[in-house]
């Protein structure tokens, strides 16, 4: 097997007292789509900022394609690729020429330059707006953009900070669905994210951070059998009526989850849960039977909802 | 590690310390030529005010407030020199200073909070040095043929009595970046605006250009305001200019502190700029 390209070990970031980033340790292997999830404030753009070699650690090892990013920042930073959290394209700048500007920071040739934005608009679906004014452009479109800009060095490693937050669904299927291209021609993917489908979507692997620290780590599939049962029972009952019920559901499926507006029973079996629920006399405003997903994996193991 | 791993990570370290070559040795010039490409979608505004801006000031003081003076004072009354001649200098200096003044406000606030670009250019193989290299060689780009033209109008104005009156630009230039450099070691630490760059033009910029000798001669001013002057880069700007334009006399020793006092606000305001920026984008 190849040699991870990141290597950290007890990864610590702190600001005064307070360490946003906790001693963290993880691998990731190359052509490898890994995903960092947790709740906003977890310390997951800090890990972001200092795998991305520009934001120095207090302690721990970090080593990114065997370099040091204290000692080797531009050289790290010339093989990765960086999609911030918060869009920072040029507004004074037209499309194309964001991305020009972008890659003459890696030392390309203006012609190079050229036809690697001409290739990348292509890849984002831009070339009509090639000439546009980047204020101009959608959420989505500029999202795009960035991501292209990202591109211009052809990235080792991609590392994206919340690439789709704040973007309407069909926006986000479509950056998703590039991402996808990415990955099948061997980009290594590193993507923080706060929802849970775009981990199941994206991540060959993923931690599951809080806190600072890492609260588990595995494949999403592998991670949802381990934390959580295969189906999820959702009722309803009325936010006054939701703990009260649940004392009298304790029993039902292998464990109970209450929050403020609905109750989640764990189970193998849904659907015999909820008829199990009827016989009872128990008559929930709504129900619903799903798969249990990341989200239920966050909920088990930190006690609280990603999304809050 | 096995043996057969070691020529992939080799590889991949190699790649990337190839990757950096580039960006270490030219990065702030890559720096400069994205601002410069950002400047051109104002060009026109840039142009229209590099030139219109001599030609209304040398117009009102040279032509206007001139006569009044000359008329009162005989031709070469004012400083063994016309009125004129007088104020050209200290008119092409303040230029350079209001330019600098600009482009080392809002676009290094702008950088950093309105449209974070230093972030994005961090993200890339450039380091928080170059980024102010980059800002303060395209300061000298939008400076350098605002001067000329000024120069030029002034030509046309019959303005410039000496041969070495060409080198007030250089003067200009370097009174300019001294300016330039001190408001930006102090604008790169704004966080939140609070109409601090609006107080900089307000009470620093405006009475140095009032106080600093401009349109009389700074021991005309009583004395308890002359220290506005002293330490008013522009003053030593504008003597320097005057002692090249028209031949003023002053001791050697002033005119080499013209050229000292200006370079040490240079050096200050570009490593305190480069220290601060520095220092903001590893956060």
């Amino acid at each position: 097997m190849s040699p991870p390209v990141i290597t950290a070990k007890s990864l610590t970031k702190k600001y005064k007292e307070f360490a946003a980033v906790d001693g963290i340790s993880f691998e990731v292997a190359p052509g490898e789509s890994f995903g960092l999830l947790g709740p906003n404030g977890a310390g997951k753009s800090t890990t972001m900022r200092m795998v991305g070699a520009v934001s120095t650690r207090t302690s721990g090892d970090l080593s990114i394609l065997g370099l040091d990013p204290n000692e080797h920042g531009p050289e790290v930073r010339s093989q990765l690729g960086v999609v911030p959290q918060q869009d920072n394209l040029d507004m004074e700048l037209r499309v194309r020429d964001n991305l020009i500007v972008y890659g003459r920071y890696f030392g390309l040739s203006h012609a190079q330059c050229g036809r690697k934005a001409d290739e990348l608009l292509e890849f984002a679906q831009l070339t009509d707006r090639a000439k546009a004014k980047v204020d101009d452009l959608s959420g989505g479109m500029k999202r795009r953009l960035t991501i292209a800009r990202s591109l211009m060095n052809d990235p080792r490693i991609l590392l994206l900070d919340e690439p789709t937050t704040g973007l309407d669904p069909q926006a986000r299927h479509i950056l998703w669905d590039r991402l996808f291209r990415l990955k099948e021609q061997g980009t290594t993917l590193v993507l923080t994210t706060h929802y849970m489908d775009e981990a199941e979507q994206l991540c060959d692997r993923l931690v599951v951070v809080d806190k600072g620290r890492i609260m588990a780590e595995g494949a999403p599939a592998d991670l949802i059998k381990q934390y959580s049962t295969r189906e999820v029972v959702e009722v309803r009952f009325g936010s006054d009526r939701n703990a009260d019920v649940a004392r009298r559901l304790a029993g039902v499926g292998e464990r109970l989850e209450v929050l403020p507006d609905r109750i989640l029973i764990y189970s193998e079996d849904g659907d015999a849960e909820l008829a199990l629920i009827a016989e009872m006399g128990l008559e929930p405003i709504t129900s619903l039977v799903r798969r249990s997903s990341l989200e239920d994996v966050f909920l088990r193991l930190t006690g609280r909802s990603l999304i809050e | 590690m096995t043996a057969v791993t070691e020529p992939f990570a080799a590889e991949a370290a190699g790649r990337a310390l190839a990757g950096g070559v580039k960006p270490r040795r030219y990065g702030s010039w890559y720096v400069a030529e994205h601002r410069i490409r950002g400047m051109r979608s104002y060009l026109k505004t840039l142009l229209v005010t590099s030139v219109g801006n001599p030609l209304v000031y040398l117009f009102a003081l040279g032509v206007g407030l001139a006569s009044l003076i000359d008329k009162n004072l005989g031709p070469n009354g004012f400083n063994g020199v016309s009125y004129l001649a007088f104020v050209a200098p200290a008119l092409l200096a303040t230029a350079a200073v209001t330019v600098a003044a600009e482009e080392c406000t809002y676009p290094i606030m702008m950088g950093f909070k309105w449209n974070p670009i230093f972030f994005g250019m961090n993200a890339a193989p450039i380091t928080g040095n170059q980024i102010v290299n980059g800002v303060f060689i395209s300061v000298l780009v939008r400076i350098i043929p605002t001067c000329v033209i000024y120069f030029l109008v002034m030509l046309l104005f019959g303005a410039v009595p000496s041969p070495w009156g060409a080198l007030t630009i250089l003067v200009a230039t370097f009174t300019g970046l001294s300016v330039g450099l001190v408001i930006a070691a102090y604008t790169s630490r704004i966080v939140d605006d609070k109409g601090q760059m609006a107080m900089i033009m307000r009470f620093g910029i405006t009475p140095m250009f009032l106080f600093s000798g401009t349109f009389f001669p700074l021991s005309q001013m009583p004395i308890f305001l002359q220290w506005i002057g002293w330490i008013s880069p522009l003053w030593h700007g504008t003597q320097l200019g005057r002692v090249l334009s028209y031949g003023a006399v002053e001791p050697a020793w002033l005119s080499a502190l013209h050229v000292l006092y200006p370079a040490a606000l240079c050096v200050w305001g570009w490593t305190t700029t480069q220290r601060v920026v520095t220092r903001r984008l590893n956060k």
